[in-house]
């Protein structure tokens, strides 16, 4: 992490829906095979972090740097094209395509030409939706959509992955499963961005952290520290 | 009791009716699936396609396949002028109040209304069939026109084609995905505003299309465009607002009601559609194959 530059880089974001101010200043970097992990509570600003970045809510200050280009204020499509990969909360499924054509849709051809995603490889880390291809994604359960909606975005071939409370709402076996698999992904080298409210579950996968208080960074360092010091943790997140 | 082949032919031209219903509505449905925006200019690309394939006839009258390059040209320019109007205006107004929408294009309505009448007139203008089915042939004791025929071919053809299109291409999955959820597609890395001008092209397209292949068997006139809008809207009221069988059954119904209609409500057979759509309405208000719009 120390000399090379991050790939992607918030600075000082500010952003608002509408007249409603979420982000005071948010400034986050991640460097190339990272995990960094948002923590925060409920409504801190996780999320909105997530969709400043996507340019799905685009800030009303500060920029966005992703391999120092300024990317601030571009079309979502654009900010996908250029290497990330969003996934979000609610999962967003299109729920009368099936899972083969929810996966299909996002099929993107890997940058500069490495090998890449592929609907098998999809398969191959979650065994369960290559049972289920054909199924419509509205009647999947609340797990299988988690998986369906990471491998979607995975078939962009994103170099960097936003992911956005992934454990949200799951038995606690299927969220041991989407640790092991998204572990797996950082080992194969992706970058990733993940945002959760549960600390157990993002400090076994972070490298970094930062948590978020009321729309600014409370606190950011290694995630060693958090995992040895409990009453920091305490302290930051008030379990 | 009537005679049995009047029946028949009575079925059949509310069924040759209804392939143009079909051509109109299916565009204007599948743009309010995709765009969320209630069109009410559809009607006016159908008009415009109209005066479109008569004016190339007129150009070109001498060649005997005028009328199939006045189809295809009419189309084609009606797709276009679709393009332009979502690109340049319409555009701006989506993630807006739908009164501005709806504002939008009712305004679009009036001008090209105007624009028809002072390029082509008040009068009737007309079109004659193309001489390659210009006949007629004898079946069952009813006289049927060749062309009819081919229309009636050509409806389920177009609607067969549409429907493998969003059922199994890539595009058609962008549009459904696109329909479901816009944004989401567009952080997946689709452009959406490309893929809404598409869609309204396509609808366009099929509208001039209809438009123009209207020309033989009715009169262009001014008002076409009106009442073509709310046949359409009708049929997709009863068929149910974004389901493309829906839509297709709407058409086959209204064109049968309107027919069988005039039997038995001479000089009202409007009526009879206007009590089947009441009736649709009260028991299904989603339409016929239509889902219920979530909340
Ligand atoms: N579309 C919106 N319009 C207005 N306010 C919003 C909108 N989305 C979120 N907010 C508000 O912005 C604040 C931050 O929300 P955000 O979703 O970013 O938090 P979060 O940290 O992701 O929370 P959670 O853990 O519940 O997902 C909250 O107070 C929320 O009420
Ligand atoms: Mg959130």
């Amino acid at each position: 992490m120390s000399g090379a530059a991050p790939v992607l880089e918030v600075r000082d974001v500010h952003t608002a829906y509408g007249l409603s101010r979420v982000l005071f200043g948010v400034s986050i970097e991640v460097h190339a095979g990272e995990c960094v992990c948002l923590l925060g509570r409920n409504g801190v600003g996780k999320t909105t972090t997530m969709r400043s970045i996507m340019g799905l809510t685009p800030p009303s200050a500060g920029r966005v740097l992703w391999k120092g280009s300024d990317i601030t204020g571009w079309a979502p499509y654009r900010v996908a094209r250029a290497g990330l990969g969003f996934v979000p909360e609610d999962r967003r499924i299109f729920a009368d395509l099936t899972v083969w054509e929810n996966l299909d849709v996002a099929v993107r051809a890997a940058r500069g030409g490495a090998g890449g995603f592929s609907i098998e490889r999809v398969f191959d880390l979650f065994p369960k939706l290559g049972e289920l291809t054909g199924r419509q994604g509205g009647f999947l359960s609340g797990g299988e959509q988690q998986m369906l909606t990471i491998g979607r975005t995975l078939m962009g071939n994103p170099e960097l992955l936003l992911l956005d409370e992934p454990s949200e709402g799951l038995a606690p076996i299927v969220v041991d499963h989407l640790r092991d698999q998204i572990a797996r992904l950082k080992g194969d080298g992706l970058t990733i961005l993940l945002a959760e409210q549960n600390v157990e579950f993002s400090l076994a996968l972070a490298d970094r952290v930062y948590v978020l208080e009321k729309g600014a960074i409370r606190f950011s360092g290694p995630a060693a520290r958090l995992r040895a010091d409990e009453a920091l943790r305490h302290e930051l997140l008030a379990l | 009791m009537p005679a049995p082949s009047f029946l028949f032919a009575q079925a059949l031209s509310g069924l040759t009716a209804a392939m143009f219903l079909f051509l109109v509505a299916s565009g204007l449905s599948l743009i309010f699936g995709v765009l969320r925006v209630l069109n009410f200019a559809h009607g006016s690309f159908y008009m415009v396609g109209a005066y479109l394939a008569w004016q190339i006839v007129h150009w070109f009258g001498r060649d005997p396949a005028s009328f199939w390059w006045a189809a295809v040209g009419a189309a084609v320019g009606v797709a276009l002028l679709g393009g332009v109007v979502e690109r340049v205006l319409l555009r701006h107004l989506y993630g807006k109040e739908e009164l501005y929408q709806l504002l939008f294009t009712y305004a679009l309505v009036l001008i090209l209304s105007d624009a028809a009448k002072v390029l082509w007139g008040t009068g009737q203008l007309s079109v004659s069939r193309p001489p390659g089915i210009a006949g007629a042939f004898r079946f069952l004791d009813t006289t049927i026109p060749y062309y009819n025929l081919f229309i009636l071919l050509l409806g389920p053809a177009i609607a067969l084609g549409f429907w493998l299109m969003l059922g199994r291409t890539r595009t058609g999955r962008f549009i459904r995905a696109a329909a479901l959820d816009r944004e989401m597609l567009g952080a997946l890395g689709v452009n959406v505003s490309r893929l809404y001008t598409g869609v309204f092209v396509l609808g366009s397209f099929l509208a001039g299309l209809g438009g123009a292949l209207v020309t033989p068997v009715k009169a262009i006139v001014p008002g076409m465009d009106v009442e073509i809008i709310v046949e359409a809207f009708i049929v997709v009221v009863i068929g149910g607002l974004g389901s493309f069988w829906g839509t297709f059954l709407g058409a086959v119904i209204y064109g049968q009601v309107l027919s069988f209609g005039i039997l038995v409500f001479p000089r009202f057979s409007i009526f009879s559609v206007f009590a089947l759509m009441a009736v649709v309405l009260i028991i299904r208000p989603w339409g016929l194959l239509g889902r219920p719009l979530k909340t």
